[in-house]
């Protein structure tokens, strides 16, 4: 709205200078102006912002990226897998990413890792890694994509989070799996439920058939193929099963919540 | 006497509207959400870009990917559902058929040779010639494609089948910046001719 207002020149009243402007045009285009000027206003309308002084882009878009959720969730195929691929599909060496170098990249010693469960669960036992590990587990080659538009197909191995939910009496009517991280500044994400309990979405234990290295999000990494990246966490810490949206590193810096693939 | 001349200046003012309302409504619409997505578009291909170079900062939109990101997904429905609009009326008034119908090999060389030479009239600007036919027509056929791979880019999974028939993500990505270069070459273009046949751009303001 500033920005908008430094377009006016001060001391002339803009009412006064859309009456001139108007006489200077001729009959039937000034009809036609006018029209126009209704039309426009009806479009304002129609996006359903506020156009008065609490207007601003930055709400519009925020606005129109909850819609977009909306839109996604809806759209959203519970049924529908990710693309699989072979194994001589995957891309190597797969990029490490994240908003730190990795050298900053959390080093976890599983001796002192738990996995702790909260929220709307039966069951809110800590879980050490090798009680993790004990759970069956089945792999993926799907393709990861980040929000910046680079992909690189990967192979994930670990136990489906639906199995996990199951296991533990979550109550998968809530709406989200909100998850914490170990990362340095904390990184934390929440899951919708409906793409918690798809099929493909999964605790990770291992990538490429390896312990999951450092890089990729030891001890265990949230793979969600059909999200963005940013959407699947790394060097996970705990769980709450939550009907409460508690955003996210991204997602409150205005990433789509959503994400979906 | 007096009655048939006010019936004959009705019959040559109707006969004058060279762009309906609707269309100048939808066009101009269109101007603003394609400037939008483009301008948005090259913020977010700076995050991973392509080819072995990046948009200048000062061209681009959001200031940074997740704000460009924010109104690519926010433009993107005025582009789709005003481009609906005019495919739908375009095929239903029976405009493109009229306007865009029929494009020849020989008529476009011959009307191109024209243009170059310097001997293509502009006197009636209710007929296309075969080079306008064509780009018109070619550039409806670009915005379909630029819809359709930004989907696909967007909805690998879930649209996996329409990804695919782009041959795969990574290959959406290239088709949709080609569209993208093709829409931007096509608005240098036609933003040159409009200033130089300004009777153009007044009749895509007020009609004639």
């Amino acid at each position: 709205m500033g920005r908008l207002r430094s377009l006016l020149i001060p001391g002339v009243d803009k009412q006064l200078l859309v009456k001139d402007a108007v006489k200077l045009l001729p009959d039937p285009a000034r009809r036609r102006f006018i029209a126009g000027g209704a039309s426009l206003g009806a479009l304002t309308l129609l996006t359903g912002c506020d156009v008065s002084d609490s207007f601003s882009a930055d709400q519009m878009l925020t606005r129109i990226s909850k819609f977009n959720d909306a839109v996604q969730a809806l759209i959203f195929n519970p049924h529908a897998l990710a693309p699989t691929f072979p194994e001589s599909a995957i891309t190597k060496p797969f990029p490490f990413n994240a908003y730190y170098e990795l050298d900053d990249a959390p080093e976890i010693d599983s001796k002192d890792w738990k996995f702790a469960v909260s929220g709307l669960v039966d069951n809110k036992k800590s879980w050490t890694l090798d009680e993790l590990y004990q759970l069956p587990q089945v792999k993926q080659v799907t393709r990861h994509i980040c929000v910046e538009g680079w992909s690189a197909i990967g192979s994930w191995t670990g136990t489906p989070l639906r199995d996990f939910l199951k296991l533990v009496g979550a109550d998968t009517s809530a709406k989200y799996c909100w998850f914490q991280c170990a990362d340095k500044d904390g990184y934390n994400s929440p899951l919708d439920m409906e793409t918690a309990l798809h099929p493909q979405t999964q605790m990770t234990f291992k990538f490429a058939d390896q312990i999951l290295p450092r890089a990729y999000g030891y001890p265990m990494k949230i793979r969600v193929p059909t999200k963005l990246g940013f959407k699947n966490p790394k060097y996970v810490v705990s769980m709450e099963v939550t009907n409460e949206y508690k955003g996210g590193y991204w997602e409150d810096q205005g990433y789509n919540s959503f994400s979906g693939s | 006497m007096s009655s048939t001349t006010v019936s004959d200046q009705h019959a040559t003012s109707a006969a004058k509207v060279i762009q309906p309302g609707w269309v100048r409504i939808v066009h101009w619409v269109n101007a603003v959400a394609i400037l939008l997505m483009i301008t948005s578009g090259w913020q977010i291909y700076n995050a991973s870009p392509l080819f072995d170079f990046s948009f200048s900062q000062r061209i681009t939109l959001g200031g940074w990917l997740g704000g460009a990101l924010l109104w690519h997904f926010a433009a993107m429905w005025l582009l789709m559902v005003n481009g609906l609009v005019y495919l739908a009326l375009g095929l239903a008034t029976g405009r493109f058929a009229k306007k865009l119908l029929p494009i020849t090999p020989r008529g476009v060389i011959s009307d191109a040779t024209a243009a170059l030479t310097g001997r293509l009239s502009h006197d009636d600007l209710t007929r296309y010639n075969q080079v306008q036919k064509l780009l018109y027509a070619g550039i409806i056929v670009v915005g379909i494609v630029i819809v359709l791979s930004g989907l696909s880019i967007w909805k690998p999974v879930q649209l996996q089948y329409l990804t695919a028939l782009f041959g795969g993500y990574d290959v959406a990505r290239y088709v949709h910046f080609v569209c993208m270069a093709a829409i931007v070459a096509f608005l240098v273009v036609h933003v040159a001719l409009a200033l130089l046949v300004p009777k153009s751009l007044r009749a895509m303001i007020i009609g004639r």
